[in-house]
């Protein structure tokens, strides 16, 4: 088997006394959906931040694409093909939905100290990105700015944001976070249209979009990986039922 | 239409100034006028940091200070006949525009990537801080330097030399000054919708964002922080041949402030806007001053009622209701 996309081995993060990840192992394969779940201050947010470059780890390694990333500031990961989603959502407010998804094209296409030619006039760039709104389906709103756009158009707006730069692996935080179950189904369309183009790890608490999306499940309790298997391994694993599920249930 | 008029009035009016003061008889309106310009690059170089940038610098007048001493000091030394340095290489001062003007934006650009290098590892409040620290700090040194005039500044033996201008004239000065102030504002168009434009209107909008998408943030603002300075440097050696005086005054922390009042009346991240602000605060100065020294005292209230009632500025308030329509 050729190696995983992204590998992350021990990795530990203590706030204080409080341990967030402790000595968290995990393998991402090519091509797959990842989902991530786990109770509340499982550490799955300050997972996603290492992955990300935002938080640096105490101990541990993170391997993407064949390489160690652990020492890599945020930016150098982007470029590197990690693109991300925000658990509360993070759009250029005052940019038009078009220029959003631009600059996420453009932060892959070439540098930009250009100062001369006007950035709109691109059509290396603005193709690109009126495909990746017309695929999540806000081909007609690309003047908006962001800000005018209603909550459920904003997360996938970050989706077009993500996707427009061409990512190995997408870190999704939560991408049905605060919208409605209309809207979400609608995400979860999207998300599933997405599968097999590009890599994703998922964290999500709705478990009807994790079990329609996901191909793989790691279970994340207390900072640690209490079980990663298929989902209907998940489904069956007593330890995850009473650890995880068992509170969705009731 | 509103805003197309206004501009295209305006800029009739700047080119037929000259001309309209003298026929009125009111020659020193040239004057006036040509302080309005400088203070209107000067915003202008600032509002390309915090209007498009997102940083709020209040510590702008060292640029401007500086590049008006750079172009002080070169006359200096060019009327005595003193080389500036002899070591490693022997360097002569200069009273020639064409270089005590360039040097001035070089000689800014170089202090502003030393500044902006420190000053942008931080941000928000802090960053507020340290751009005024390291301005009182430049403050200071051209206090203490005594060979230049110390405390009591510099005097110019006369504005640059322009050939074929002749600077001395008020008129030649301020169309030379207009031209210039044209000529920024076109790059700064220029700028603003390019490329790097749009990357730094992005870190303003959300610096965390733009990491994520895989900018290096940090690049992006010193360069626009050393291009702020360069513009803010040649505004200051237009002052220095305005007043053909120089003083540590032209870098004190209320100069910083004075810049700053422009853009924010003018419009924060409007690329007329600092013009707009320099108009209105300077002619208040003017009208304001003659009735009473204590004009602040109506000045302080106006401004508050612009950031108020109108948060875009005069010019972003204009812009705005003109859309609307």
């Amino acid at each position: 088997m050729s190696a995983p996309l992204l590998r992350i081995t021990g990795l530990r993060k203590a706030f204080g006394a409080v341990v967030a990840c402790d000595g968290i192992d995990l393998d991402v394969a090519e091509g797959e959906v990842h989902a991530l779940i786990g109770p509340n201050d499982a550490g799955k947010t300050t997972l996603i931040g290492q992955l990300a470059g935002e938080i640096r780890p105490d101990s541990g390694r993170i391997v993407f694409r064949g390489r160690d990333v652990t020492p890599l500031p945020a930016h150098t990961r982007a470029a590197r093909g990690l693109a991300r989603s925000f658990q509360i959502t993070s759009v250029l407010p005052g940019m038009s939905a078009l220029d959003n998804v631009a600059l996420a094209v453009q932060a892959h296409a070439g540098h930009s100290f250009r100062f001369w030619r006007p950035a709109g006039d691109e059509t290396a760039v603005r193709e690109p990105a009126h495909a990746a709104l017309d695929r999540v389906g806000l081909a007609l709103r690309a003047t908006v700015p962001a800000a005018m756009l209603a909550h459920g158009e904003q997360r996938q707006l970050e989706i077009a944001m993500a996707l427009a730069s061409q990512p190995r692996l997408v870190l999704l935080d939560e991408p049905t976070a605060g919208i409605g179950a209309e809207e979400s189904a609608r995400m979860v369309t999207l998300l599933e249209s997405l599968r097999g183009d590009v890599t994703m790890l998922l964290v999500e608490h709705d478990m009807d979009a994790v079990f329609a999306l996901a191909e793989r499940i790691t279970v994340l309790v207390s900072g640690r990986v209490i079980a990663s298997d298929t989902p209907e391994a998940i489904r069956g694993d007593t330890e995850v039922r009473c650890a995880y599920l068992g509170e969705e249930d009731a | 239409m509103v805003r197309r008029g206004i501009l295209v009035g305006g800029l009739v009016l700047a080119l037929t100034l000259p001309l309209l003061a003298a026929a009125f008889g009111l020659d020193y309106v040239v004057g006036i006028a040509t302080r309005i310009l400088i203070f209107a690059l000067a915003g202008v170089s600032l509002n390309l940091i915090l209007g498009y940038g997102g940083m709020v610098s209040f510590g702008h007048a060292a640029f401007f200070g500086t590049g008006a001493y750079v172009v002080a000091i070169l006359s200096d030394h060019a009327a005595a006949g003193i080389p500036l340095f002899t070591w490693p290489l022997t360097v002569y001062g200069s009273d020639m525009a064409i270089i005590a003007w360039p040097a001035a934006m070089a000689v800014c650009a170089v202090l502003a990537l030393i500044i902006g290098a420190i000053c942008l590892r931080t941000g928000g409040l802090y960053f507020i801080m340290i751009t005024l620290a390291f301005a009182q700090m430049l403050y200071f040194f051209f206090v203490a330097l005594e060979p230049y005039g110390g405390d009591d500044g510099l005097s110019l033996v006369g504005p640059s030399r322009a050939w074929p201008l002749d600077l001395a004239d008020d008129r030649q000065f301020y169309y030379l000054i207009l031209s210039l102030l044209l000529f920024i504002l076109y790059l700064m168009r220029r700028l603003i919708a390019s490329r790097f434009g749009l990357v730094l209107r992005g870190i303003r909008e959300n610096e965390r964002r733009m990491q994520a998408m895989g900018y290096a943030t940090y690049r992006y603002k010193l360069a626009a922080f050393v291009i702020s300075g360069a513009v803010a440097g040649l505004a200051g050696a237009l002052i220095a041949n305005h007043t053909e005086f120089v003083s540590p005054s032209f870098l004190d922390w209320r100069r910083s402030g004075e810049i700053l009042v422009v853009v924010i009346m003018g419009g924060v991240g409007t690329l007329y806007g600092p013009v707009a602000g320099a108009i209105a605060y300077l002619m208040l100065e003017e009208v304001l001053s003659r009735w009473t020294e204590h004009w602040m005292i109506v000045l302080g209230p106006l401004l508050v009622l612009i950031v108020l009632y109108a948060k875009q500025g005069l010019w972003g308030t204009l812009e705005k209701m003109s859309t609307k329509r």
